[in-house]
C-alpha cells in the first residue's frame, strides 16, 4: 500500500530543514515520526518530537524569521511540502484554514508555559 | 425571523459527494467550536463502498496537488486505503515525441483515487473510494447519512421539507451537492432557485484492467498528458491507479469517433507495452461535466456546492467541490443561511472560479491552436525538455504546463506566467528552431 503514499521520504537522521535556513515552506507529517531540536552555544537540545498530522515550520512562514530549530526523521518517515505562498494566499481567501495550525500553537504554548512553571519551581 | 444557526438547527444536505460530505465536515466542525448543537442529514443513495456505477460518482479520480496541501493542513488524511498511487510527475505526449515533467520537489504530491468502490470488473476491492471516505469523515463528526434518493421538495411555513416515502422533514436549511448528473436542478428550481442552470458537456472516461505490474512498468507514478491534434478535444489524461489505468477525454461532446481517434494516435500506443491494443474497458462512462456556473446558487436557506453550481474547468473539480463546500459552511456558521449572507460571504469564492474559468477557456483556446501548428507543439517540448534536463534552468513552460494540466494553480496564474517576455521570447526561440529544423539541446524521450 506504499503505492499511495504522499509525499517524500526522509531516511532516519536525515534533515529535514534546519535551524537558521530561510523558511519558504512548512510541512505536514505523513506517516513515521520526526524530532525537533534547538542548537544554541554548540550545545544541541530536543524540545519536541512529531507524529503523523503534525504541522511544523509554519512559524517561519508568519514571522519570516530564519528557522528556530532543526527537524530530523527519526526512523523512516514521510513528510509532505506547503508552498508558502499558496498556503498564504489560501488563508486570505478562507482564514479558517489556519484554525488548526493556532490549536496546534496554542498546545505548543500551553505546554511552554508548564515547561517554564517548572523550570522556575524552587 | 433570523436565518442563524442555533442550538437545535436542522440541515439537510442532498448529495454525499466531496461536497456535501465536505459542507457536512466542516459546519459540524465550526458549530462545535461555537459551542452550538446542530443536526446534519446527508441524503445519498448510493453505497460508495460498491464497484460500479453503483457506487461511482464518475470522474477522473485526481486530488490536485493544491488540495492535497489543503486538507493536510485541514487534518484530513488521505490515508494510502484509499489513495491509490501518489504521483509526482507527468509526461507530456505529442504525436512525436514525449517529455517528462517532475514536481519542483520532487514529492508525491498528487493524489489518483477512484471515486467509489472500484470499476465494474474489479475482482477484489483493494482501496475504499474517495467519496466513502469523506462521507465517513462527516459521519464521524455526527452527521446522519440517510439512503434515500429525493424526488420532492416542498416548502413548510417558509422552511424547506424534503419529502421522503413515509413522511416529510423540515430543515432550516437546504444544502444541494448534487452534481451535473442527476435531476437536483428541478428539486432546487422547485423551492424557488429559478436562475441560468449551468451548461454542461459530455466527457468520458474508461478504466483499463491493466495490472499493477504493467502500470508500474509502463506509467509509473506520473500522470500521462496528450497534447494531440484532435478536433474537441482540449485535454486528454491517462492516470494510472493502482491495477487499472483511468483514461479521461474533455473537450466539445466527446463521440465515439473522436475516442477511437485517440486511442488510435501513435502517441497512446507508445504508451503502452508493444501488442497491447488499449481499447475502451469494462467501465466506461460519457458524464456530463459543468463548464458554464449556474447564475446564482442560493436563495434564504438554499445554497448550491460543488459542480451544480460551479467547478473548475476541466480540472480540480474536487478541489472546487471543497472551496465551495467549505466557503457555504463558513458563511451559514459564522454568519447565517439568508440570501444576503450567501451574497456577502459565498458569492466572492462562487465568483472567483467562475472568473478564473474565463482565463481557462481562453487558455484553452490559445492550446487548441499550438496543436495546429507542429512547430509550436515542437516549441513546447523542446523547451521543457531543455528546462528538465538543465540543472538550474528556469522552469518556465514546465510550471506553465504543470499547473494547467495538473489544475495545482488558477487559470489565471497560468495566463499571466505566460505573458512574461523572458518566456514568450524562448518559447519563440524554439519554435524558430522547430521551424527551421535547428538543432536543440533538449532531449527528448
Amino acid at each position: 500500500m506504499d503505492l499511495g503514499a504522499l509525499g517524500k521520504e526522509y531516511e532516519d537522521q536525515e534533515v529535514i530543514c534546519r535551524q537558521g535556513e530561510a523558511g519558504n515552506f512548512m510541512y505536514v507529517v505523513q506517516s513515521g515520526r520526526a524530532v525537533v531540536t534547538h542548537e544554541d552555544g554548540g550545545a544541541e537540545s530536543v524540545v519536541g518530537n512529531l507524529a503523523p498530522g503534525d504541522v511544523f515550520g509554519e512559524m517561519a512562514i508568519f514571522d519570516r524569521q530564519p528557522r528556530s530549530a532543526t527537524v530530523r526523521a527519526m526512523g523512516s518517515a514521510r513528510i509532505l511540502t506547503l508552498d508558502k505562498r499558496a498556503f498564504l494566499r489560501r488563508v486570505h481567501e478562507d482564514p479558517t484554514l489556519a484554525f488548526r495550525i493556532l490549536e496546534r500553537m496554542s498546545q505548543r504554548i500551553r505546554s511552554l508555559n508548564e515547561e517554564v512553571s517548572r523550570l522556575k519551581r524552587p | 425571523m433570523s436565518l442563524t444557526l442555533e442550538d437545535g438547527s436542522r440541515v439537510a444536505v442532498i448529495g454525499g459527494g466531496p461536497a456535501g460530505s465536505m459542507f457536512a465536515y466542516f459546519l459540524l466542525t465550526f458549530a462545535q467550536k461555537m459551542d452550538l448543537d446542530v443536526g446534519v442529514d446527508i441524503y445519498e443513495p448510493r453505497d460508495f463502498a460498491k464497484p460500479g456505477p453503483g457506487g461511482c460518482n464518475m470522474c477522473g479520480g485526481i486530488v490536485s496537488e493544491s488540495l492535497v496541501q489543503m486538507l493536510a493542513v485541514e487534518g484530513i488524511e488521505l490515508p494510502a486505503t484509499v489513495v491509490q498511487r501518489g504521483i509526482d510527475s507527468y509526461f507530456l505526449h505529442t504525436e512525436r515525441s514525449s517529455v517528462r515533467i517532475d514536481t519542483p520537489l520532487k514529492e508525491k504530491r498528487i493524489a489518483a483515487v477512484h471515486r467509489g468502490g472500484g470499476p465494474r470488473d474489479v475482482t477484489e476491492v483493494e482501496w475504499g473510494g474517495l467519496d466513502g471516505h469523506l462521507l465517513g469523515l462527516a459521519q464521524g463528526l455526527g452527521a446522519s447519512v440517510i439512503p434515500a434518493r429525493i424526488s420532492e421538495v416542498g416548502s413548510d411555513g417558509g422552511r424547506p421539507q424534503v419529502l421522503l416515502k413515509d413522511g416529510a422533514e423540515t430543515y432550516d436549511l437546504l444544502v444541494g451537492a448534487t452534481g451535473v448528473n442527476s435531476s437536483g436542478w428541478e428539486l432546487f428550481e422547485s423551492l424557488g432557485l429559478r436562475y441560468r442552470r449551468p451548461k454542461t458537456t459530455k466527457a468520458y472516461i474508461t478504466e483499463l484492467n491493466v495490472g499493477y505490474e504493467t502500470i508500474t512498468q509502463h506509467f509509473g507514478s506520473s500522470m500521462h498528458i496528450f497534447l494531440l491534434n484532435l478536433p474537441r478535444l482540449d485535454c486528454a489524461a491517462i492516470i494510472p491507479k493502482g491495477n487499472y489505468l483511468t483514461v479521461c477525454l474533455l473537450g466539445e461532446d466527446i463521440d465515439r469517433e473522436l475516442i477511437n481517434a485517440f486511442f488510435e494516435s501513435a502517441a497512446v500506443k507508445r504508451c503502452f507495452p508493444g501488442g497491447f491494443n488499449p481499447e475502451q474497458g469494462a467501465c466506461h462512462c460519457s458524464p456530463k461535466i459543468n463548464v458554464r456556473e449556474a447564475a446564482r446558487p442560493f436563495i434564504d436557506r438554499v445554497v448550491l456546492v460543488g459542480d451544480c453550481g460551479v467547478t473548475r474547468l476541466y480540472k480540480d473539480g474536487i478541489g472546487a467541490a471543497y472551496r465551495t463546500a467549505k466557503a457555504a459552511a463558513r458563511t451559514v456558521a459564522f454568519a447565517g443561511f439568508s440570501a444576503g449572507d450567501f451574497q456577502k460571504h459565498y458569492w466572492p469564492t462562487y465568483r472567483s472560479i467562475a472568473g478564473d474559468n474565463r482565463f481557462g477557456w481562453f487558455t484553452f483556446a490559445v492550446v487548441h491552436w499550438i496543436k495546429a501548428l507542429g512547430p509550436l507543439v515542437r516549441g513546447v517540448v523542446k523547451m521543457t525538455a531543455r528546462e528538465q534536463t538543465s540543472p538550474g534552468a528556469a522552469q518556465r513552460m514546465s510550471i506553465v504546463l504543470w499547473d494547467m494540466f495538473t489544475g495545482s494553480a488558477p487559470y489565471r496564474d497560468v495566463f499571466v506566467r505566460t505573458l512574461d517576455p523572458r518566456f514568450l521570447g524562448r518559447f519563440a526561440w524554439e519554435s524558430a528552431l522547430a521551424i527551421g529544423g535547428g538543432r536543440s539541446n533538449g532531449k527528448e524521450s
